[in-house]
């Protein structure tokens, strides 16, 4: 029965965000709009390390900026579509995730994080001096031409598909994972790595198979943004900020849950930008607060994330209506 | 005879610690042999060097005519010694069926096919009830019949079994030594660290007594009880 009523939520969720940027015409909101897709999606691939492996990294933006990085010197430098940029940026993410991960999987729980930031760093160092890439200056995505094969749009209206349906890929990946045995094998080493051992998991394989699939569909947020914004440079796609907020999305909604970061990416995005509008420019740091307030509040009462409330909520309604 | 595993003279150290030393047995296919001991006999250590979890420090481990020495605990699933854990380790966000799968997806990655022999398994366990429960909101007794089937759906030649019966009610304990039995029955041999006499000397083909990190004896359960330098070492002098 909860499964039922889970896929008519999931129909009627998807009817609504084909026809939502219909009702919302301006293009402000419209943007928003593309906000919450967007980091509901690289939530969604942080949580396939971070939430079903229990990895927390706090470097995905090296991965994200990898991403952005290649389709756009890819795009500059040979003319390559932006679409197969991006395939290319993932792959390119997915190799260095796994290097990355050989090394920082020896470090164990908040080491490894703390071996995360540090790489993410180590990759915004190297971009803000690399020429080849436009250094701390960085790369405009060329606007002389415009349309489908070159991801670059006058209007917000072919974003948001392109949001959405990076969105819904990710979402089948995590979805097809959750089901195979890797779903089970990763639930399985983030509960107890030494049984899982015994049971013949090899941790470190299987954490590196997670790595590179997070770090793939992490890359592919990257090239979109860069499409989207037309400009990049370290200070926008390497910031530790953003590593931040992938793992915010997706503890705020519920970590290790399919629509969890979708559910973290609308409240936080919506806080943000609603912050920006009262106190205005950027927001004056005072959404970082009410983030940082938020965090401290789901952390100490709802541990599963505000999906987690909600699902808790709906199984007390069942229970009392059985029992009434 | 069949030697399914053999330990020569399989020493651990830790630092300036000796947990075993020198110590030698052989366990046959289908066997079930108890290996007993005062607290800090090294009874553990010798468990975990057997299971992986430790690199002995000099000896060899034979497993079906293979030297496993050193070898990582995944690997041996894989040869197919199994084992459970001493403080129930069960996957705290799956249900009972779920953690099953798990040990049974070693041997085929289909979700569907471990989904089957993990429910075999419960069956065979008597936890078929629970299949959909909490791994967490299990008993204590149910928690370590969990531990079984889910090293039993690892299909093992070996089976690990760390105290499975401590802290078990009369009740239960007549309960473990029957799936033990039964576990037997199906051909798996099983090494079982055991304190609860009444659950390992019914059941056990052969004995191993440590003390002291030292082999002091072994026999059969009738030879052990009888053994001077056994009593001497869980009597005192």
């Amino acid at each position: 029965m909860m499964t039922k009523k889970r896929n008519s939520l999931i129909v009627v969720g998807a009817a609504l965000a084909l026809v939502l940027p219909f009702i919302v015409s301006n293009p402000a909101h419209q943007n928003y709009l593309i906000l919450v897709l967007m980091f509901a999606q690289i939530g969604v691939a942080w949580n396939i390390l971070g939430g079903y492996v229990g990895q927390v990294s706090l470097g995905h933006v090296a991965f994200f900026g990898i991403g952005a990085y290649t389709s756009t010197a890819l795009l500059i430098s040979v003319g390559l579509s932006p679409w197969i940029g991006m395939l290319i940026g993932g792959i390119v993410a997915a190799v260095f995730g796994v290097m990355i991960g050989w090394i920082c999987f020896r470090f164990k729980g908040h080491y490894f994080t703390m071996a995360t930031i540090a790489v993410a760093e180590i990759i915004q160092v190297l971009f803000t001096n690399w020429e080849g890439v436009g250094g701390a200056v960085g790369l405009y995505v060329p606007m002389d031409r415009q349309g489908w094969g070159v991801m670059v749009f006058n209007s917000k209206l072919p974003y948001y598909y392109i949001a959405l349906g990076l969105l819904c890929v990710t979402l089948l990946g995590n979805w097809a994972i959750e089901k195979s045995f890797l779903g089970y094998y990763f639930r399985a080493i983030k509960d107890e790595p030494e049984a899982a051992r015994s049971l013949g998991v090899s941790l470190t394989a299987y954490k590196l198979v997670a790595i590179a699939i997070s770090s793939f569909f992490t890359a592919m947020g990257g090239s979109f943004y860069a499409q989207k914004e037309l400009f990049i440079d370290p200070g926008s796609v390497l910031v530790t900020s953003l590593s931040v907020k992938m793992s915010l999305v997706t503890i705020l909604g519920g970590v290790g849950s399919l629509f969890g970061p979708l559910v973290g990416s609308t409240l936080l995005t919506g806080i943000e930008e609603a912050t920006r509008q009262f106190f205005g420019g950027s927001g004056m740091g005072i959404d970082l607060i009410i983030y940082a307030s938020i965090i401290i509040i789901v952390a100490i009462y709802y541990p599963a994330g505000v999906l987690g409330w909600i699902k808790h909520l709906l199984r007390r309604d069942a229970k009392t209506e059985g029992g009434a | 005879m069949n030697r399914l595993l053999v330990v020569d003279n399989l020493s651990k150290r830790f630092g300036g610690i000796i947990a075993n030393e020198d110590i030698s047995f052989h366990l046959e296919a289908g066997q079930i042999v108890g290996l007993i001991g005062p607290n800090g006999a090294g009874k553990t250590t010798l468990f975990n060097c057997i299971a992986g979890f430790y690199p002995p420090s000099e000896g060899t481990i034979r497993f079906m005519g293979n030297d496993i020495t050193g070898m990582g605990s995944p690997m041996m699933a894989h040869l197919g010694i199994a084992r459970t854990f001493q403080i129930v380790r069960s996957f705290g966000s799956m249900t009972v069926l779920e953690n099953v799968m798990v040990g049974a997806m070693l041997r085929n990655k289909s979700v569907s096919v471990a989904r089957e022999r993990a429910n075999d398994e419960l069956e065979f366990c008597g936890l078929s009830a629970r299949a959909n429960v909490a791994a967490s909101n299990l008993t204590v007794a149910e928690q370590r019949r969990l531990e079984v089937a889910r090293a039993l759906a690892t299909e093992p030649h070996l089976l690990l079994l760390d105290e499975t019966m401590a802290g078990l009610t009369p009740s239960e304990v007549q309960e473990a030594v029957r799936l033990v039995k039964d576990i037997q029955k199906r051909g798996i041999a099983c090494l079982i660290v055991e304190h609860v006499m009444e659950g390992i000397m019914p059941i056990a083909d052969h004995m191993i007594v440590l003390d002291y990190g030292r082999k002091i004896a072994e026999g059969t359960p009738a030879q052990i009880s009888r053994d001077p330098v056994v009593l001497a070492a869980y009597l005192g002098e």
